[in-house]
């Protein structure tokens, strides 16, 4: 389990990121490492070159403005889980980050790293699904951004395009409450299935809005349409959510792995969905099963 | 602190070495010019191996040489059987190298030797060699029905049968009230030490052939090394450095360790393989993987009148040294710690195209427990009896001691359970969970949902096997002492242990932090058999025993000369030498070693103990688990295991011990679990598919230790307290989660306990 020979590279600008990424057809970029290293030392991938963006300062930056979290995409899992400003600003980032993985992974993972990774039962593609995330891609052709369900386009593949860097998440400060709930077969191992959730509440206290998303369920994460549109308008209750949840599961046709069956999946979706949802509108006996 | 030394909690002397990073492991050592090997494995699960292309890597950067069957088809390499040989065995042995034929995904079928790790892992990816698949034989019908053969010259997959038994299981079951039957299955896992296997093999410039490595059998694979290679022992050494764990897997003779000597020697220069994890999981012992039809006999009022059990064991592709030890084991221990007489087994070995097995951990016991206490599970439900209660009118009492368990494995003698008193045990047990209020607490309804259960298990645990050990106690020039002993380590802690059983026997006279352990190298002493069936302490620290008291008698004899008096009166004790009631010490220990110089006496002796019989340990696991029965997810609330070990030298070792043992035996119960698909590609190959209990996984474990019954076998008393923790494990969880179940009318018969699994057992209800 040795990595084949490769070079390395470490830019200190993205324009130099960029400029070696064009050079070389197929190199790879390397951030935390964590889905990175395995593969080449499992000789799953074989770059001629590896980009080592850690010495990029910019993409580790965090901004927050009254309505915009913007994080860059070398921010790590673990100050994503760390700092109560950003929790504070998106819930759900604080929520799913102490599912993922364990603290020393954590302190190298990125952001960045896990959304271009695009494992279909990674927390943070769900999450910036569900919290209205837009992704900001630089490339040889200039700038462009990318709304979360653009860019998670299946197994392991996201709407960057050869030569591009992912290089910030932009997150709307969010107005609502928030869920999060996922199976996995030990702490911190990759979901078996899960759901993220935002619910907004009008003044009336029914559902103004609401995203439902699962992930684990599919190629990628998915928005739960039908779920959404029956919580809307709605005052939540336990029956309610139930509804919902049921809605969530119609229709999918989830993976099957060593881990879980599609028939798991399929059963235990609803149930992520429903638990999220309980805990977002703090509903505790909406948790339970009827 | 002071004598006596046994029985105190003290911590590891090995600790400080390891906890400072200044341990040394085999991957530690660099010889200077070490070339490293990697083996190149087949893909295929059985396969003609037509032609290995060695010219396809000959040349590229870094190579120096690639080694094939053909290179050593002269030499008798077939690996032979350490233990536990059945009729029939001898035709299914592996050589280190596939020469005709692959039969299991990750065989070996060339070495690669280069100047570094990379660049043989860069010539390996480019080796060709061209295969011709045949029908992977994957599953136990298959293997039994022929269709396809591993071995087409011995015509069948089954590598044994054998019927064993005793008094008349017939007549018990045509009497009973009550019988109860079950197909059930254990699952194929391994031991998954932290360190991987590795070696590094070198002819030094004395001539000697010397192996660094884990080598749980030192003397045992020396032999079998010197046969292969055609060399006299004497001319070569294993050498044991430290070792980050075993379980049982490692340290038994597998192809590398005929491979990278025989590279070492080729190439005249140091040799390193370091196995890598995916390599671990494909081609280090599996086990446990059996299918087993067992039936209970009951009268009405749960009286167990007999069992029978017909087992059938999936041996992988090859027979390897711990032979039969797996499904024979299952079988003998298949009745338990209880007053069972009339026993009917019939055992089978098959082949299939899957990595080969051999012991882990309570080796066949994990699987008998599961079996029977499940049965015992669910006659109490149709008897309308407390699980506790049937097991307490069964178990063995102490005055049923010695319980004959008759001769139910072909290779060993008759055996009894020397001592036991497994009521206590058990109530120890029931105690510490508070049984009686929580059998009613567990049916209420609780916040969150979830199910709640109980599961008991009791178990009995052999260990101390024989022949012999050897072990030779010397006193140092600084009135230390050094005990040289043939039994090897893997982490246990023998350091600690085997001092403080020495240190008794001079009575506290040589400080702990003065007594020195030599083991686990080939060369140190004649008659030493290793470090398995938990038999280290109670054998080898037996025969420490015995030396010491040898040296002691002679340093009396001789200080009573030197003093002119009678050694009678002479004693030690903390300080040295004393005289029976003096108020000083006579002389210290070093000065003792002074007069022997004097007298020109050696000051050490060497014995050999042989115990009459192994040692048999009792006691029960009771679990308390929550079930989510809409994820299938279990919470192991509180998990409580006794076993009576006879004498606990040391009672912290035995915690850990015992705390590791469940955390193993609970994880391989839950999560571990080695995967085949229908091509018998293994599925399970890295550990992020592989998975193993973590330290936070199962935090709520106790462990209780009694010492009610010594072993009557051995001058400690002692029993070996490494194995169980783990062998009650299956059974204790799978009673829990079926009580818990018990009103969706759930029945647990196979492992392991997954989610997956655990869901569609449960009935689905709306989201
Ligand atoms: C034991 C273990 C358990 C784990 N458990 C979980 C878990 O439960 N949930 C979870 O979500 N993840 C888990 N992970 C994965 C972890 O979160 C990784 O950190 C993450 O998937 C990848 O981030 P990284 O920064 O390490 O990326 P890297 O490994 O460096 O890169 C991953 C891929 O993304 C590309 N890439 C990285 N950054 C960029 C960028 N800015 N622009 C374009 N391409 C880029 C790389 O070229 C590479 O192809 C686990 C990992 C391990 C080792």
């Amino acid at each position: 389990m040795k990595a084949p020979p490769f070079a390395y590279a470490a830019p200190s600008t993205i324009a130099e990121a960029l400029a070696l990424l064009a050079a070389h057809e197929d190199a790879k970029v390397l951030a935390g490492g964590q889905s990175l290293m395995p593969a080449l030392n499992l000789r799953l991938a074989a770059p001629s070159v590896l980009v080592d963006i850690n010495g990029i300062a910019e993409l580790s930056e965090v901004s927050l403005t009254p309505t915009e979290l913007r994080l860059g995409a070398l921010v790590r899992h673990k100050r994503i889980g760390t700092d109560a400003a950003i929790a504070g600003a998106v819930p759900l980032l604080g929520l799913a980050c102490p599912h993922i993985a364990h603290g020393p992974i954590r302190s190298r993972g990125t952001i960045g790293g896990s959304l271009s990774h695009a494992d279909p039962a990674a927390e943070w593609p769900a999450v910036c699904l569900a919290a209205d995330a837009v992704m900001e891609i630089r490339g040889p052709a200039g700038p462009r951004h990318v709304p979360a369900e653009a860019f998670s386009l299946g197994v392991f593949t996201t709407a960057l395009r050869p030569g591009e860097l992912l290089a910030a998440i932009r997150f709307p400060v969010a107005r609502g409450r928030a869920g999060f709930a996922e199976v996995a077969r030990r702490h911190g191992d990759f979901a078996m299935v899960g759901a993220a959730v935002t619910v907004e509440l009008g003044p009336d206290g029914r559902c103004a809005d609401a995203r439902v998303v699962l992930f684990g369920a599919s190629d990628r994460p998915i928005r739960r349409r039908a779920a959404e549109e029956r919580l809307r308008g709605q005052a939540p209750g336990a029956a309610l959510l139930r509804e919902a949840a049921s809605l969530a599961a119609e229709g999918l046709d989830p993976p099957s792995d060593l881990h879980a069956s599609a028939e798991y999946r399929r059963r235990v979706a609803p149930v992520m969905v429903r638990r999220a949802l309980a805990d977002a509108l703090s509903l505790p006996e909406a948790r339970l099963a009827a | 602190m002071n004598a006596p030394f046994t029985g105190q909690p003290l911590i590891r002397a090995e600790d400080i070495a390891h906890l400072t990073g200044r341990a040394r492991f085999v991957d530690d050592i660099r010889p200077e010019g070490c070339l490293h090997a990697v083996i190149a494995r087949s893909p295929f699960a059985h396969a003609r191996l037509l032609g290995v292309n060695t010219a396809s890597v000959e040349g590229l950067p870094g190579v120096v040489g690639v080694i094939t069957a053909a290179d050593f088809a002269e030499l008798p390499a077939e690996i032979p059987i350490r233990l536990a040989p059945l009729a029939g065995f001898e035709t299914f042995l592996q050589r280190p190298m596939a020469a005709d034929r692959v039969r299991f995904v990750g065989e070996a079928v060339a070495v690669i030797v280069a100047t570094s790790r990379f660049a043989a892992e860069d010539a390996a990816e480019r080796l060709e060699v061209a295969y011709e698949p045949l029908d992977p034989v994957v599953t136990y019908d298959a293997a039994r029905a022929g269709a396809s053969l591993l071995f087409p010259a011995a015509g069948t997959n089954i590598a044994t049968r054998y019927t064993a038994g005793m008094g008349d299981a017939d007549a018990a079951f045509a009497r009973a009230d009550l019988v109860i039957e079950r197909h059930m299955t254990a699952h194929r896992h391994t031991a998954l030490p932290l360190e991987t296997r590795g070696l590094i093999a070198h002819q030094e410039a004395d001539g000697i052939l010397r192996c660094w490595g884990s080598t749980k059998v030192t003397q045992w694979n020396r032999r079998a090394l010197a046969v292969m290679l055609g060399r006299p022992e004497h001319s070569m050494d294993l050498i044991e450095v430290d070792v980050g764990g075993g379980f049982g897997a490692k340290g038994e003779f597998y192809p590398e360790d005929f491979l990278i000597p025989f590279a070492a020697l080729r190439f005249g220069a140091p040799v390193k393989w370091i196995e890598d994890r995916r390599e671990h999981l494909l081609t280090t012992n599996h086990s446990r993987e059996m299918e087993a039809t067992v039936a209970m006999a009951f009268a009405r009022d749960g009286t167990m009148l007999g069992v029978r059990a017909r087992i059938s064991a999936d041996m992988g592709a090859y027979v390897r040294t711990n032979g039969g030890v797996v499904p024979a084991k299952a079988a003998q221990f298949v009745a338990g710690p209880y007053r069972i007489r009339d026993i009917a087994l019939e055992v089978e070995a098959l082949l299939t195209n899957k990595t080969p097995v051999g012991t882990l951990r309570g080796p066949g016991r994990y699987e008998a427990h599961f079996f029977r206490e499940r049965l015992i599970d669910l006659a109490a439900g149709q008897l309308g009896l407390d699980p506790a209660e049937i097991r307490r009118r069964n178990l063995l009492r102490p005055t049923d001691m010695p319980w004959s368990i008759g001769k139910l494995v072909p290779y060993e003698p008759a055996s009894s359970i020397d001592s036991s008193d497994v009521p206590a045990a058990f109530d120890a047990a029931l105690d510490a969970l508070g049984y009686d209020a929580l059998r009613d607490e567990v049916r209420k309804p609780r916040p969150d949902g979830r199910l709640h259960g109980i599961g008991l298990a009791c178990f009995v645990e052999s260990s101390g096997a024989g022949p012999s050990e050897t072990a030779r106690v010397e006193l140092r020039e600084d009135g230390g002492l050094r005990l040289i002993s043939g039994v090897s380590t893997q982490g246990q802690g023998h350091k600690t242990v085997l001092a403080q059983v020495a240190g008794d026997v001079f009575g506290g006279a040589v400080p702990m932090d003065a007594i020195e352990l030599r083991n686990g190298t080939a060369s140190l002493i004649e008659g030493g058999f290793g470090t398995y069936h938990s038999r280290a302490v109670v054998v080898g620290g037996s025969a420490i025993h015995l030396a010491g008291q040898t040296l002691r008698a002679k340093l009396l004899r001789a200080a009573a000369a030197r003093l002119q008096l009678r050694a009678e009166d002479l004693t030690l004790r903390e300080g040295g030498l004393w005289r029976e009631g003096g108020t000083q010490p006579i002389a210290s220990m070093a000065e003792l070693h002074a007069w022997m110089r004097e007298a020109g006496e050696a000051p050490d002796a060497t014995e050999t103990f042989r115990p009459e019989g192994r040692t048999y340990t009792c006691g029960a696991h009771a679990a308390h688990v929550a079930v989510d029965t809409e994820t299938g997810q279990v919470e192991v609330l509180r998990y409580v295991a006794t076993e009576d070990v006879g004498k606990a030298i040391n009672p912290l070792l035995i915690h850990g011990q015992a705390i590791g043992a469940a955390v193993q035996g609970i994880g391989a119960t839950f999560l571990d679990e080695l995967v085949y698909d229908a091509d018998g590609q293994l599925l399970t190959g890295s550990l992020a598919d592989y998975l193993v209990a973590t330290a936070t996984c199962f935090p709520n474990i106790e462990t209780i230790t009694l010492e009610n019954a010594p072993s009557t076998l051995n001058p400690l008393g002692a029993k070996g307290a490494g194995e169980g923790g783990v062998v009650a494990c299956a059974a204790a969880i799978a009673n829990a989660i079926a009580d818990a179940l018990k009103p969706l009318g759930v029945e647990i018969n196979h492992l392991p306990l997954g989610p997956d699994r655990l869901l569609r057992l449960i009935p689905e209800t709306p989201a």
